[in-house]
């Protein structure tokens, strides 16, 4: 009750807040018209903000300054939070800087109009490519290599039972995180980049292929379409990779895998080829290629493909997150990426229990975290920039 | 539309000094530049210019509302002592739709398709006070019979696409009416309309503004239509004011080398060709066609001839299958009945079983340069393709037949090759568009409304071309249009289509004489001129209920 009591007030005290905001807004520049026409909603708006901001100032000091260590720590997470963002927002900022002042005219414009959230995404994405690809070079150990030291606690403090050696720390059976963390980068997404490749090539074609020739084919491959996207696709996925796996082992189960992903993704990209393609096709100088003659394969990939790009690119940044995450699913599940070879989801699944340790030791339960949090972060990465590269193909300029 | 002392001389609108800027990439570009307005109670300005002259942005402006991407860098506006540009958005809520009301350019796009008319229409009185809801649909239907909408006491609870374009346009001006606005900012209402169509929107636009004494600002590029409409007209040019004066004054004596040249437009003309001989092999023969959408016939038994050189002009409104016999003549629907003749021989009549040399032979132009231009290839590549298909020609002797083809249309080639579509002008999309067609060396184009998408000068560029390219290269063209001023000044022969049948065909001074039949008798009256009085005096002569559709009605 008392609590439902401090929310009101607290409410309550927002609200004068935001109207004592407005009021002061509209005396003291006397009456411009950004306090003037401000809805009593947005003032509201803007004090909840400062509210919340205020809060977590003053517990960050508290935190990091005035508690004694042992009950800041269970700040551990808020403030690692913070850490994250702002380290992150300072670099993407620098990042767009950088950009700005090294390129071509065209890269420098690009940057010019990029909003911070697209530079972050850019930077991201960049920086696991970095990884995945020089992943060898690296990481500090092999994927495979299994210490003496288990179960050791990320963030390399002996006190709390870290170990420098290892920063991130080490599984149960003794690997280190964080070299498995940049193998998982090389694994989990260069597989979910190829089944999403995979996926296009095949939906995209076919959806185009639908568009332009109507009639039979397009009744065909919908209806097709229709049946395998009636199944709900995890469990699809699930009942495939079982069956799969009768015949299958080890690397061969991961390609069955990466088969099997692709086609049911590519029902959703086949969708979107179709609609987009439809749109293009009745243009006229679809119609003018048809009456000179032109063959199918000229039709498509001259003149509809290349008016498609935007959707497709945007749909290809989401479809990727899709199977990433669906990989890291199936992996979780125990049946996606098969070990030895390092996978996020794999291992979320393996530290899983440390979670319960979250209310008084959260260093250890950060253990599992750490994978979830790279897949966290890819998948914000590439929302924001397909976001950003929607807002330009919108024309909208506000 | 008199101006006399009679009207109030009160000021309404004054806008004073209006420099307008609208933002593409990084920068901001100049749309209007420091142009005045001034508007009395109960005066119609005619705002009229090239697409691109901002008359749209500066009618907008004067509601104190820029589109997306727009701002005004300076000036002020007042309306009626209150200005717009400072004003509180809720003080501009309260004129907006109650003292000042918009009629766009397509109804049909601005209606919401979910709601029925009478309910988008009692939305504003009944937000603002004024009505109660009953009062308002009683109201609504009274202006729905001033409009003379068929059924004016039902036509309400229909949706936006139940009813036809011009009944939609209209049910916008009641709708724009129902507040009893001060000004009504009239945004080419009847550009997208037919002449018939058009020239009964017109009638009652101009009867109710006139009723109610209500000032209007009228945007179009159509002289004629404007010189019908309003009292005073200011012409624009690339966001700059040319000249403003009375109607009359204007009409008669244009001072700027701009406007003269705007009124000198509907000039060109072209001198009358020699008579078909007899028993010669026409390029196109249409024997008998009769063609069909699905099970409903479109297109009933029509036959005509095209002659090697000659223009054969084919009118109609919208809907009356001018479209669809090119269509049955390309070969993108075959005819359920009858044949095509190409030089004596006959066509196959499905385009996918014709021949690459019978496919080259004929050829379209199409009325949006915008979607009959891949906005991905460079003009190089779309005038380019068509060379190398037909002649083989690659590489150097490829891009040297693509500048004797950019030479042709006059665009310079060393400008225009690596541009993309949306880097050039409507006109000149247009032009590569004729350069596409003429690429495959073709006895015969059908040109598919190529000017009526583009404004009266541009047009009247495109058909200078399309004549001497005519003259120079012997080439036949089914010239499809519902403007009857492009047909005066091109065709050789005119065929009339109606529903689907061919109502009335020969040679040009023929049909532009009388007898007439009825339904062409319609069309060239429906055809506004740019005598002020013409509507006056047309609608004195026959009633407002024998012009446009209302008599097409009567005609079945």
């Amino acid at each position: 009750m008392s609590g439902l009591m401090t929310f009101l007030i607290a409410l309550a005290a927002i609200a004068a807040a935001g109207w004592a905001f407005r009021f002061t807004g509209q005396k003291v520049t006397g009456n411009a018209p950004r306090f003037r026409d401000m809805a009593f909603a947005v003032a509201f708006g803007y004090a909840l903000g400062t509210a919340v901001l205020i809060w977590a100032v003053w517990t960050y000091v508290q935190a990091q300054f005035i508690l004694p260590e042992a009950e800041a720590n269970k700040y551990f997470y808020f403030v690692t939070a913070i850490h994250g963002f702002i380290l992150f927002a300072v670099l993407a900022f620098l990042f767009r800087l950088l950009g700005r002042a090294v390129g071509t005219a065209g890269s420098r414009k690009l940057f010019r109009q990029m909003p911070l959230t697209a530079s972050f995404g850019v930077l991201v994405i960049l920086l696991y490519t970095f990884f995945a690809i020089f992943a060898a070079w690296l990481a500090p150990h092999g994927q495979e290599q299994v210490f003496a030291q288990a179960n050791v606690v990320p963030g390399g403090n002996p006190a709390l039972g870290g170990d420098p050696a290892f920063p991130l720390g080490t599984d149960q059976i003794g690997r280190d995180i964080l070299s498995r963390l940049i193998y998982g980068a090389q694994n989990t997404v260069g597989i979910a980049f190829v089944t999403t490749m995979i996926a296009f090539l095949l939906g995209g074609s076919l959806g185009f292929l639908a568009a332009t020739l109507r009639g039979w084919v397009d009744q065909s491959l919908s209806r097709l379409v229709d049946v395998l996207m009636a199944i709900p696709a995890l469990i699809f996925a699930l009942l495939l990779i079982t069956v799969a796996s009768a015949w299958v082992k080890g690397t061969g189960l991961t390609i069955a895998m990466v088969l099997i992903m692709a086609l049911i993704d590519s029902t959703r990209v086949f969708r979107l080829a179709r609609a987009v393609g439809m749109n293009i096709v009745v243009m006229d100088y679809i119609e003018a290629a048809k009456l000179r003659g032109e063959n199918l394969r000229y039709i498509v990939f001259r003149e509809i493909l290349p008016n498609a790009t935007a959707p497709l690119l945007a749909e290809f940044g989401l479809r990727f997150c899709f199977v990433f995450l669906t990989i890291s699913s199936l992996s979780f599940l125990g049946v996606g990426i098969q070990p030895p070879l390092a996978d996020w989801g794999t291992m979320v699944k393996d530290m899983s229990s440390f979670i319960n340790y979250a209310a008084f030791a959260p260093q250890v339960s950060s253990a599992p975290l750490l994978a979830a949090g790279a897949i966290a972060l890819l998948t914000v990465a590439v929302n924001f920039v397909v976001d950003w590269m929607l807002h330009r193909s919108s024309g909208l300029k506000e | 539309m008199e101006t006399d002392a009679s009207k109030h001389d009160d000021v309404l609108v004054e806008m004073k000094g209006i420099w307008m800027e609208g933002r593409s990439d990084e920068d901001w570009h100049p749309i209007i530049n420091g142009v005045d307005l001034k508007l009395r109670q109960g005066e119609v300005l005619g705002l009229i210019g090239e697409s691109g002259a901002g008359k749209s942005t500066l009618g907008l402006a004067a509601m104190g509302f820029c589109r997306d991407g727009v701002r005004i860098s300076k000036g002020s506006v007042h309306f009626d002592g209150i200005d717009l540009l400072s004003a509180s958005s809720e003080d501009k809520r309260k004129l907006l739709g109650k003292r000042i009301a918009y009629v766009a350019q397509s109804a049909a796009a601005s209606f919401n398709p979910a709601h029925r008319l009478i309910d988008q229409h009692t939305e504003a009185p009944i937000q603002h006070g004024i009505m109660t809801k009953a009062e308002s649909e009683a109201d609504g239907m009274e202006l729905y019979r001033k409009l003379r909408l068929p059924n004016p006491d039902e036509i309400g609870f229909r949706y936006p696409h139940q009813v036809s374009g011009g009944q939609l346009q209209r049910a916008m001006t009641a709708m724009a009416m129902a507040c009893r606005p001060d000004l009504i900012i009239f945004d080419e209402p009847t550009t997208a309309l037919d002449v018939t169509t058009q020239i009964e929107v017109l009638a009652s636009i101009r009867q109710i503004v006139e009723e109610f004494n209500t000032a209007a600002i009228y945007i179009t590029h159509d002289l004629a239509v404007v010189a019908q409409m309003a009292d005073t007209i200011k012409v624009l040019l690339k966001g700059d004011e040319v000249e403003e004066a009375e109607t009359r004054e204007m009409l008669s004596n244009p001072t700027q080398a701009y406007t003269k040249s705007l009124w000198a437009v509907r000039e060109f003309q072209r001198p009358a060709k020699p008579a078909v001989l007899t028993g010669a092999t026409p390029v196109i023969s249409v024997q008998n066609v009769t063609a069909a959408y699905g099970k409903i016939d479109v297109l009933h038994d029509i036959s005509f001839d095209i002659h090697q050189g000659r223009t054969v002009a084919v009118v109609g409104e919208s809907g009356s299958g001018k479209s669809t016999a090119a269509r049955c003549i390309t070969g993108l629907l075959p005819p359920r009945i009858g044949q095509v003749e190409l030089d004596g021989a006959s066509l196959p009549l499905d385009y996918r079983k014709r021949d690459r040399s019978q496919l080259q032979k004929i050829q379209m132009i199409y009325q949006m340069a915008d979607t009959a231009l891949n906005p991905r290839q460079t003009v190089g590549d779309i005038i380019g393709r068509p060379v190398e298909f037909y002649t083989g020609l690659t590489g150097k002797a490829r891009r040297k037949r693509v500048e004797e083809l950019m030479d042709q249309i006059e665009l310079p080639a060393d400008q225009f090759i690596d541009r993309l579509p949306s880097e050039m002008s409507g006109g000149q999309k247009q032009r590569v568009g004729i350069a596409r067609s003429l690429a495959a060396e073709p006895n015969f184009i059908v040109c598919d409304e190529v000017t009526s998408a583009l404004d009266q000068l541009v047009a009247e560029g495109i058909l200078r071309l399309l004549a001497d390219l005519q003259d120079k290269l012997n080439l036949s063209y089914m010239f499809i249009t519902h403007d009857l001023a492009t047909v005066k000044s091109i065709a050789d022969e005119v065929v009339v289509m109606k529903d689907g049948c061919v109502v009335e065909q020969g040679p040009k001074a023929e049909m532009f004489t009388p007898p007439h039949h009825a339904y062409t008798d319609l069309l060239l009256s429906s055809v506004p001129e740019m005598d002020p009085d013409w509507l006056t005096n047309l609608l004195q002569e026959r009633g407002v209920d024998n012009i446009g559709d209302a008599a097409v009605g009567k005609m079945t």
